[in-house]
């Protein structure tokens, strides 16, 4: 009884994610647009878009390869594998240990992986560009990554980012070399997602897009997972950043439904949160140029790198 | 007794090696197909010896002395669980490049050239892991050097692959001298050359230090560490595909064997600044390596540079290893040698299946020029399905076997600050960075390797025309990707198998790997981390599963086939893809000028002149020029001045000998 409600309460989460993820993006659009004394388009707009896609047909390259038909499938899979391992309204689901947060960082590489290879395959220039560009971004962005987690790793003692948040809630004081890596993951989850200082998520034909170039000739369904993929990424990122650094309210291994739902309500105003403060932002900086970026990621990993150094002196920092 | 039968094969190898050349001579038809097919199976049983050595325990371990090679010590071979692990990685590679060989050899212009050579090639890495003694030992790894040298030098008509085989003869040799100086220090002066003698030996604490160096040199320049590297990148293409596997994937295993037996099994207690030096060498070779491969535009080429890289991960885990084993850290030893020995079994396997597919790419379509290829998946999808499976397992993409082995690195990296030494603090993380970036590194170098190779659009009418390859090259594949897979998905039981192996080195094991619940692995403790490589498999089954199906049924599944969109303007021509200078030049750009010292020149004629613009790119290899460089001045300097000696009279030569011959007995008798 005990393990099939464990394994209701993951699934749960794996919907959920799924479920949320588009609302985040309709949500920072909305604000973004408010910002911008706009109006802006529904909340619920990405979910429209989404199905509207899912129902057309797909116009594939007349030599497109299966690669290139399957990529979306499996950068979508590996992509939500990776959200669902992250606590979102609880910690210790059943399946959390199955990867720690440096197998959640591979496995949004295996996806990145994909996405780069699906951007080669019809043999555009766009493409190419593309897929050159983002494996650039993630040759720096990656490392910094690796160790950001070490940062959080020597100071938790674990990977396991379910043992992290507890860590987090239990020994809750300020440190600096957690204050180099929230800034390091920052910058990290800015460049993953293609948010504005590296990338623009609102643009097409632009010869500064790295994210919508790869996926320039994907359409109908194909192009709807890969949104929904995007959308997961975005929502896992925000995730990611509360379950570590604000991981208050979220539910224990045995509480019950009620710090279950708390964990869910204080979830979604993290994700709030978290969207608006990514979009506000967005709105108060321009787009760099891309050989730029390099040096804007490069501060990630020399700000990760610090941290972990700090930590190797002595414990207390 | 497994021994037996190991050393029955090698002997039974090194009979292949003669026969081949009389099946070559009377023009056998067969000769290609008899020789890869008696090289296979007695890898094949040497494969078994070593699994039932590394798996039965002692009962199926042992040594053999037998009364051959010198006379006053004979030959001394041993099955230990060290041995039999590299044995395993050793015959696992050449079972299955034998296997491919049978139909890549058929490709072969001069058979014999390759063939006589091959089985000697497999026997002398076979002799010098089964060896227990420095004189069988420095035997079997001439043997090894010569043979594959020999190989090397198969398609000598080309010049660069006399260059190659030139420079890795030079470097053979000065790897070859090194050992026999290592192995001259740890007999002492007594001149004890067995293995067991020695281990039980005391040695002198800077002698020790010095035996290390050596070693670095010796084997490292067979492993190919930078900056001993340079020989790698020109042999390991120049030779035939399955050897370059070999060679890549295998030969520089044989190496990392050397190092671990001698450093970790022989020389007794490791100093600090032993770790120091293995970590930098380590950490240098991962970036450097990588960093040449993302450039490359020869296919074998890039796999050479990134081998190079692996070596250096590999090297990063052993020099954990010491760090933690002078300090007395037993468990985080364990799981760096464990994880470092694993690294060079997975890296066996991928690498030797990215050489396949690339001499797949070779027979098929007669280019090795990636800037040439271009859209085989569409003319080898079979090969290109594998190629693929290659690049994600060496990028250390979960859920293949290649992020079991460097995630596991990343934690031992993770139990560091707990070491001491101050040094080793700092340079720790230091490593694990460089570590993580060439991992990164070497996800975009196999993005670009795969992507320009078998995506987009043919560049050439090579490429346009190329061939799927035989059924046995691609069945040698699949058995690869299949342990790949397995020992990513179920990396338990090859923990397990390790456990012995680190047993003999430091002393300690990583705990037994559960098999409930869900084949996690765990390297320390459950609440550090774990890992299922199961679980994330079965979900990324599930979740793809379940979007295909959902979509499928409930949505649309209807396509439509059309010109690429391309922004609305596509193009025919392929000369407006992307190409694979163009998709490493942002990489290029941005590490260039600290690794290369690049500059890029740009010359633009002024406003009226018709003549073309140009781009002017230089990138300097710093270690060629720094070290070998000036190495080779001052050799042919000397060469230069000593000249003289060759021409003198008979009394200026009979003085010189009474010279030399008075130095000596003053030498001696100062000595003495």
């Amino acid at each position: 009884m005990g393990l099939i409600l464990a394994i209701l309460v993951q699934g749960i989460q794996m919907i959920l994610v799924l479920a949320l993820a588009p609302g985040l993006v309709g949500f920072t659009r909305k604000v973004k647009a408010r910002l911008l004394r706009r109006q802006g388009p529904s909340i619920l707009q990405p979910y429209r878009d989404l199905l509207r896609l899912v129902r057309k047909e797909a116009v594939l390259a007349d030599n497109a390869s299966w690669l290139f038909r399957n990529a979306p499938y499996l950068i979508f899979a590996t992509t939500w594998v990776a959200a669902a391992l992250v606590p979102t309204f609880a910690t210790g689901l059943h399946f959390s240990w199955a990867a720690d947060l440096i197998a959640i960082t591979a496995l949004l590489g295996s996806a990145r992986f994909f996405l780069a290879l699906a951007g080669m395959d019809i043999g555009t220039a766009f493409g190419g560009i593309g897929s050159s560009r983002e494996m650039l971004f993630s040759t720096l962005a990656e490392p910094a990554m690796i160790m950001i987690v070490f940062t959080v790793a020597l100071v938790a003692g674990s990977t396991q980012l379910s043992t992290v948040a507890a860590f987090m809630v239990d020994h809750s004081t300020l440190r600096v070399s957690l204050g180099l890596a929230l800034i390091g993951l920052i910058i990290v989850a800015l460049t993953e997602n293609a948010r504005v200082p590296v990338d623009n998520p609102a643009t097409h034909l632009e010869l500064t897009m790295v994210h919508e170039a790869m996926v320039l000739e994907y359409s109908g369904r194909h192009l709807a997972v890969i949104e929904l993929a995007s959308a997961l990424k975005l929502l896992l990122y925000i995730s990611l950043i509360a379950c570590i650094f604000a991981p208050w309210g979220m539910a224990r291994q045995d509480d019950g439904l009620i710090g279950m739902a708390i964990g869910a309500v204080t979830w979604i105003g993290k994700l709030a949160v978290g969207g608006f403060l990514m979009v506000l932002f967005e709105t108060a900086i321009a787009k760099m140029r891309v050989f730029r970026v390099p040096e804007f990621v490069g501060g990630a990993l020399m700000l990760g790198l610090l941290g972990t150094l700090l930590l190797f002196v002595s414990r207390s920092f | 007794m497994p021994i037996a039968a190991a050393l029955l094969s090698v002997a039974g190898l090194a009979g292949v090696a003669v026969v081949a050349p009389i099946l070559v001579a009377r023009r056998i038809a067969l000769a290609t197909s008899i020789v890869y097919g008696a090289s296979f199976v007695l890898a094949a049983v040497l494969l078994v010896c070593g699994l039932s050595a590394l798996l039965g325990g002692s009962a199926f371990q042992g040594a053999v002395h037998l009364p051959i090679g010198l006379p006053w010590i004979g030959a001394h071979f041993v099955l230990d669980p060290l041995s039999a692990a590299f044995l395993v990685i050793v015959d696992f590679g050449a079972m299955i490049a034998s296997f491919y060989a049978i139909g890549y050899g058929a490709h072969e212009e001069e058979p014999g050239r390759v063939l006589p050579f091959y089985p000697a090639f497999l026997a002398g890495m076979n002799l010098v892991v089964l060896s227990a003694d420095a004189f069988g030992f420095l035997v079997a790894w001439e043997f090894m050097s010569l043979s594959s040298w020999a190989l090397v030098m198969a398609h000598h008509h080309d010049a660069e692959n006399r260059r190659a085989g030139y420079v890795y003869l030079l470097m053979a040799s000065f790897g070859t001298l090194m050992l026999l100086l290592a192995f001259g220090l740890l007999a002492g002066p007594d001149g004890d050359y067995i293995f067991s003698a020695i281990r039980t030996a005391a040695h002198v604490p800077w002698l020790s230090g010095l035996v290390l160096v050596l070693m670095l040199l010796g084997a490292g320049s067979k492993a190919g560490l930078v900056p001993l590297h340079v020989w790698l990148p020109l042999a390991h293409p120049a030779a035939p595909s399955h050897v370059s596997a070999l060679m890549s994937g295998v030969m520089t295993k044989v190496a990392v064997y050397a190092f671990i037996r001698v450093v970790f099994d022989l020389v007794g207690e490791p100093a600090w600044w032993w770790a120091v030096t293995v970590l930098t060498l380590g950490a240098g070779s991962a970036v450097l390596g990588v960093l040449h491969a993302v450039l490359q535009r020869d296919l074998k080429r890039l796999l050479a540079y990134s081998t190079v890289e692996n070596v250096g991960i590999i090297f990063i885990g052993l020099g954990l290893g010491l760090a933690f084993k002078t300090n007395d850290m037993t468990g985080a030893a364990a799981l760096a040698v464990t994880a470092s020995v694993f690294h060079a079994f997975n890296h066996s396997l991928f690498k030797s299946l990215l050489f396949f597919g690339a001499g797949n790419v070779l027979t098929g379509s007669g280019e090795r020029d990636i800037e040439k290829l271009g859209g085989l998946v569409h003319r080898m999808p079979e090969t290109a399905y594998l190629f693929l499976g290659g690049c994600l397992a060496i990028s250390a993409l979960p859920p293949l076997n290649g992020f079991v082995s460097e995630w596991l690195i990343l934690q031992a990296i993770l139990l560091s600050p707990d070491l001491p030494q101050w040094a080793l603090r700092f340079l720790v993380p230091a490593s694990g960075a460089m570590l993580a970036l060439a991992a990164a590194l070497a996800a975009a170098c196999f993005v670009r390797a795969f992507g320009i190779t078998f995506l987009s659009r043919p560049r050439s009418p090579a490429a346009e025309t190329a061939h799927e390859a035989s059924r046995w090259q691609i069945r040698a594949m699949y058995a690869l990707m299949a342990l790949c897979l397995v020992a990513g998905v179920f990396p338990g039981p090859f923990l397990d198998a390790l456990s012995p192996v680190s047993q003999l080195l430091v002393g300690g094991a990583m705990p037994k790997q559960p098999i409930l619940p869900h084949f996690s692995i765990i390297p320390i403790s459950e609440s550090r981390s774990s890992y299922s490589g199961f679980l994330v498999f079965f979900f990324i089954l599930m979740a793809s599963w379940a979007a295909i199906r959902v979509i499928h049924n409930f949505a649309s599944r209807a396509i439509r086939r059309a010109p690429p969109w391309d922004c609305g303007f596509p193009d025919p021509s392929p000369a407006t893809q992307y190409t694979a200078d163009s998709f490493a030049q942002p990489i290029r750009r941005v590490f260039g000028p600290i690794a290369f010292r690049a500059k890029i020149g740009q010359a633009m004629p002024p406003p009226g002149d018709m003549a073309p613009a140009r781009l002017t790119l230089s990138l300097r290899d710093l270690v060629w020029e720094f070290i070998y460089a000036p190495l080779e001045g001052a050799v042919l300097y000397a060469a230069e001045r000593l000249n003289v000696l060759q021409f003198l009279t008979i009394r200026s030569y009979l003085s010189l000998v009474f010279a030399a011959l008075v130095l000596l007995l003053v030498l001696v008798a100062t000595w003495a």
